[in-house]
């Protein structure tokens, strides 16, 4: 006698995603659950942990940002292999804005973030054309060359780049400004990505033929999400320059490529929580594991490779299943 | 000066067109685009360097069981990963990516590094064309890219087994319905594109150092020049990497050596502003890149 797994929606989900009055205190709690975790998690967390985890939960938060910027691409056709771009373009105005001027970082932080933006838009408006491999093989290319250019021409502070730069007021501004950040931009992105406009974005990335056909313009969209994106990621790139009081060559490294990507792809891609699940267990996961040094990367790959064979879905899928439905063995007929 | 660079130039090119190659032959065929290609690149050369140097095989021994392990190598690629996201593009380029991450990083990590890790030259000796003096490990390089060019045309167009390559190029599943193992034939194109990637490394490396770094180096060159010429087509590749690897090397000679790396990132912009199939590409390709 053969049997199979069958998936059947919880009780509970059917009935609180459906009728719109909530009638017990169990369906309200089954739907706000998922969505305080992350809150209430990354409150406590910012409390109770020791200096040095607070400082590792900064570095989290700043990977979850670009992982669900590159979610955000990935979700509207592009996938970026060069993330560092948008958080070293973001580090280097920042950086430069307070170095040269001396500007605050209450008026760097949010300046780098939009110019940052509008540039790494800019950059990337001749490529927008490219679809698929093409677009990634470019943005592979741009932060490897922009650091040979800073290299080369000396500029910005050359290899040396800056230090001593303003930090924030404290550590506490420091929290609960990236976590700010990060939740605002977690359930905004999440709400934006399921109203018509994340529709057009998603349709961009099945069939984009058909997207044009029904008289949208798709590379006025794709740059739209573009400097969604880049802005995000600028803004991790400013704040990381203000709390480490430098900035220099170091923002174009690879890792900030190749962490977002295997945070989002161990998360789960298309769901921005799954990214950001990716980075709360990556970051750590690397922290614990500093005394490999560059083994480290080695894993990343090893991560990136398992995870896109084996468990295509990512984590986040895995878990929201399971949530949602309960599994039984049937008979075949 | 002038000849100067007009001869390191073609070299260049040369060299070029011999580390596209097989990037181009894996994309040509199976539509994967492989970017591990640069871990295999090196490994290739790491590999013929243990076998030299650790082991002491004869070089020439050496040379061909490099050959054969990165070929070996690839093929067990696509059996073990490629083969369950074969056609899930996004999944292709991350796996891709995370392999030749991994490897290249572990490279690193074990400790190749340094001037001792370096491959002994084919011939020691210079001639001269005209007053420029040329090394003939670099004339060997253009007669090795110019063969190696050669064979491929020649295998694709008259070997049972490249026929089979054009055939899943062309279609694939009208290739399955012709009684072609699609499967077998797309990781015989990774293992092929990871036997040029070896050979490429031990004609070029003796030139300079093994040096971990130029794994990416090697993907970004072979991905401008594969762009510019138009992805699949060996005759663009040709052309692309001759545009590329001269205006390369008149950067070299008459601005500064600093730009070299702005070539083919402008090479790119600039063809995708004029002709955004690339030089050779074909409205098929067209189709599916805009």
């Amino acid at each position: 006698m053969q049997k199979r797994k069958e998936r059947v929606d919880r009780g509970i989900k059917a009935r609180s995603n459906d009728v719109f009055a909530l009638s017990s205190w169990r369906e309200m709690l089954y739907l706000a659950a998922p969505r305080l975790l992350p809150i209430v998690g990354l409150l406590l967390l910012s409390v109770v942990l020791s200096y040095y985890w607070q400082r590792v939960l900064l570095s989290v938060s700043v990977f979850a940002l670009l992982a669900i910027s590159w979610d955000i691409l990935a979700q509207s056709g592009m996938v970026s292999l060069g993330q560092a771009l948008f958080f070293g373009t973001g580090a280097y105005l920042a950086g430069n804005m307070n170095h040269y001027f001396g500007w605050p970082p209450y008026l760097t932080i949010p300046l780098a973030t939009i110019f940052g933006g509008v540039l790494c838009t800019l950059f990337l408006i001749p490529v927008l054309r490219l679809r698929g491999i093409y677009f990634s093989m470019v943005t592979l290319v741009l932060p490897l060359m922009l650091v040979r250019i800073i290299e080369a021409t000396r500029i910005f502070g050359g290899t040396e780049g800056f230090s001593g730069l303003d930090p924030l007021p404290n550590k506490w501004v420091e929290m609960y400004l990236i976590i700010t950040v990060l939740l605002t931009a977690l359930f905004g992105l999440r709400r934006l990505m399921n109203s018509d406009y994340g529709l057009v974005l998603k349709g961009i990335n099945d069939n984009d033929r058909s997207v044009m056909n029904a008289g949208i313009n798709i590379y006025w969209f794709k740059i739209q999400a573009l400097f969604i994106a880049s802005a995000l990621g600028a803004f991790a790139g400013a704040f990381m320059t203000h709390v480490y009081m430098f900035v220099g060559m170091p923002v174009f490294a690879l890792d900030y490529s190749i962490l977002p990507i295997a945070a989002a792809v161990v998360g789960g891609i298309g769901t921005l929580a799954g990214s950001m699940l990716g980075a709360f267990i990556l970051v750590p996961l690397s922290e614990i594991l500093r005394g490999l040094g560059g083994l480290r990367i080695v894993f990343y790959g090893l991560f990136l490779v398992v995870f896109t064979v084996a468990i295509p879905g990512g984590i986040f899928h895995y878990i929201q299943r399971k949530y949602h439905q309960f599994e039984r063995w049937v008979e075949v007929e | 000066m002038l000849t100067n660079a007009i001869i390191y130039g073609f070299v260049n090119s040369v060299i070029l067109m011999l580390v596209a190659l097989g990037f181009n032959i894996t994309f040509g065929i199976s539509g994967i685009a492989n970017f591990a290609y640069g871990a295999l690149y090196i490994m290739g050369a790491l590999a013929c360097w243990v076998f030299f140097n650790s082991i002491g095989l004869p070089y020439f021994f050496a040379v061909i069981l490099a050959v054969a392990l990165t070929a070996i190598a690839g093929a067990l690629m696509y059996r073990f990963v490629l083969l369950r996201i074969r056609g899930l593009v996004l999944s292709e380029v991350i796996a891709t990516f995370g392999i030749g991450l991994a490897l290249l990083e572990f490279f690193k990590y074990i400790g190749f590094i340094g001037f001792q890790y370096s491959l002994p030259v084919f011939i020691d000796a210079s001639i001269n064309i005209g007053r420029v003096v040329i090394d003939l490990q670099r004339i060997l390089i253009v007669i090795i890219g110019t063969s190696m060019a050669a064979f491929l045309w020649f295998f694709t167009h008259y070997t049972r087994t490249g026929l089979r390559f054009r055939g899943i190029a062309q279609d694939e599943r009208t290739a399955l319905s012709l009684g072609i193992n699609t499967d077998r034939v797309a990781m015989l194109s990774v293992s092929f594109g990871g036997a040029y990637a070896a050979i490429a490394a031990i004609f070029i490396l003796p030139l300079g150092t093994i040096n971990v770094e130029q794994g990416y180096s090697v993907l970004i060159n072979a991905l401008a020049v594969c762009i510019v010429g138009g992805l699949g087509s060996t005759g663009g590749l040709v052309l692309a990497s001759f545009l590329i690897g001269y205006g390369q090397t008149f950067t070299v000679t008459y601005l500064e050596s600093h730009w070299v790396m702005l070539v083919p990132l402008i090479a790119i912009l600039v063809i995708l502003v004029i002709r955004p199939s690339g030089l050779f590409g074909e409205q098929k390709q067209l189709e599916e890149r805009i």
